[in-house]
């Protein structure tokens, strides 16, 4: 299994929900996140004062799916999640030792 | 006694009192929200802190009779023989009537110059010089203005209070940030504006209340008074526009805080020509002091000194400009006063001497009861007291639960 962390601009937090239930994934976590990559920030002015305001408002979007999906997965995120300027996000791939579901105590893929 | 001009003028006091609640909100919103209560504070109390100075001592101190054009007397102390009979310096009003709209102005003035020394100042220390303050630097100004004192016997003019309440408050703005000193952590931490649509609020009132404090210096409900409402918004609206212009050139972007500080400047920099300029005297001055005093925010940062909200910048700036574009374009037909492009040198050098008079003892006097309440309860909060905030440590709450 892998958790997929995908961290993206909140107004295409949409586009990548469809991208991923349309890839039959039933869950996700979502979280308003902020942060900055490699530009940093955004510069903002109060009465003639510059500001350099280094965190940035992102969406992070969490999935676990089965390895085999891993690859599509990614693929549909970022053809949804792309403007081709910066600051479009990233994806992490991470591997997940085990899932379980707590209410019926099931646990491995059954539980994604 | 006039009816009409005593209903006009306490619609006028209703007016200029909303105002004060107005600047609570415009300088609450630019804070940031650990202090949002303190700086509201700050003037809000002054409703109850300057109206019983005033009526113990203020009023008479101001309009009392004239002790060598100095100082008024104690006569109207705690407004013994401030009825229903009209004064004699407004004769179509009650006494009380016209006391009551001075007072409204007594409380605001003080509470100007708090934006100055905003985020880092004690409860006890701001009541302290503001009561020292009001009596010892507002009182003698007005007397000087508008109560019979030297400046009037000079010939200065001043419709509505651009020495008497800007440039005074400017001036105690300065002294108070270069005795208080920097804020913790200024220009190392981003110090945002906690709540911009709050300050445009404010701003707004502002502006609403300025027609009772401009028209209503007119003391009657007649066409001065009219003209001078026209000049107050025209001026408000060509510096919101001149403002932001300014930002557009200079910074790439039109903001929301510059139409609202430029809107305010324009109403700061209208006020003493208010009754004696023409509209298009005020869309002139209104441009200018737009212009100006976007370029007197910037005073602090290369002169070095810590106005937390631009009192200096917009009130003592634009004050300052108001009154000597007043000795500019004050036209006869308006007022019977003239000014320098009428041919009036005389006027408009007296406008000069007054800016300077004004400057020297409004900054030199606020200097010494800064440093005087220093020793005596102390100023500044400590630096724990700082990091937590004045809403928490002056005053034991919070402003917002989220």
């Amino acid at each position: 299994m892998k958790k997929i962390e995908i961290i993206v601009r909140p107004f295409k937090m949409e586009e990548v929900k469809k991208a991923l239930t349309s890839l039959d994934i039933r869950g996700m976590t979502v979280s308003e996140v902020k942060g900055f990559g490699r530009q940093r920030g955004h510069k903002e002015v109060y009465r003639g004062a510059e500001y350099q305001v280094d965190f940035v408002a992102k969406v992070k979007i969490e999935v676990v799916v089965d390895d085999s999906m891993a690859k599509t997965v990614v693929d549909e995120v970022v053809k949804a999640a792309r403007t081709g300027q910066i600051g479009d996000g990233k994806i992490f791939v991470i591997p997940v030792e085990e899932t379980i579901r707590i209410r019926t105590g099931e646990s491995g893929v059954e539980a994604i | 006694m006039q009816p009409a001009d005593t209903a006009f003028i306490l619609i006028c006091a209703a007016l200029v009192m909303f105002m004060t609640p107005g600047l609570a909100l415009f300088y609450g919103g630019l804070t940031r929200n650990k202090n949002v209560l303190g700086t509201i504070m700050h003037s809000f109390i002054m409703l109850a802190v300057g109206t019983l100075v005033w009526v113990a001592v203020g009023y008479s101190l101001a309009f009392g009779d004239d002790i060598a054009g100095v100082i008024g007397s104690l006569n109207f102390a705690f407004l013994y023989g401030v009825g229903a009979e009209p004064a004699a310096v407004a004769p179509t009003i009650p006494h009380s009537t016209f006391m009551i709209f001075q007072c409204m102005f007594a409380v605001i003035t003080p509470a100007l110059i708090s934006g100055a020394y905003a985020e880092r100042i004690k409860f006890s220390g701001f009541l302290v010089f503001s009561v020292l303050w009001l009596i010892l630097v507002y009182c003698p100004m007005a007397h000087w203005v508008w109560g019979g004192g030297w400046m009037a016997q000079m010939g200065a003019l001043d419709f509505a209070g651009g020495a008497v309440v800007h440039m005074s408050s400017g001036a105690a703005a300065l002294a108070a940030a270069l005795v208080l000193g920097y804020r913790r952590g200024y220009g190392q931490a981003p110090f945002i504006p906690h709540n911009i649509p709050m300050t445009v609020l404010g701003a707004g009132i502002l502006w609403f209340g300025w027609f009772g404090f401009n028209a209503g210096s007119a003391l009657a409900a007649n066409g001065l008074a009219s003209s001078a409402f026209v000049t107050t918004h025209i001026a408000a609206a060509a510096a919101a526009l001149a403002w932001i212009a300014m930002e557009r050139i200079v910074s790439g972007k039109p903001t929301t805080l510059g139409a609202a500080s430029g809107a305010v400047a324009g109403l700061v920099v209208i006020t003493p020509a208010a009754g004696f300029v023409t509209p298009m005297g005020a869309l002139l001055m209104g441009l200018s002091g737009g212009a100006i005093c976007y370029g007197g925010i910037f005073l602090k940062h290369k002169l070095g000194f810590d106005d937390a909200l631009d009192v200096v910048g917009i009130h003592g700036v634009g004050g300052t400009w108001g009154a000597i574009a007043t000795g500019i374009f004050a036209n006869a037909a308006v007022n019977g006063k003239s000014g320098l492009l009428q041919g009036d040198v005389h006027q408009f050098l007296v406008q000069v001497a007054s800016v300077v008079a004004t400057w020297v003892f409004c900054f030199g006097a606020s200097y010494l009861l800064l440093k005087f309440t220093d020793m005596v309860v102390g100023l500044r909060v400590t630096p724990e007291e700082e990091e937590v905030g004045l809403d928490m440590s002056q005053h034991n709450e919070s402003g917002y639960q989220y």
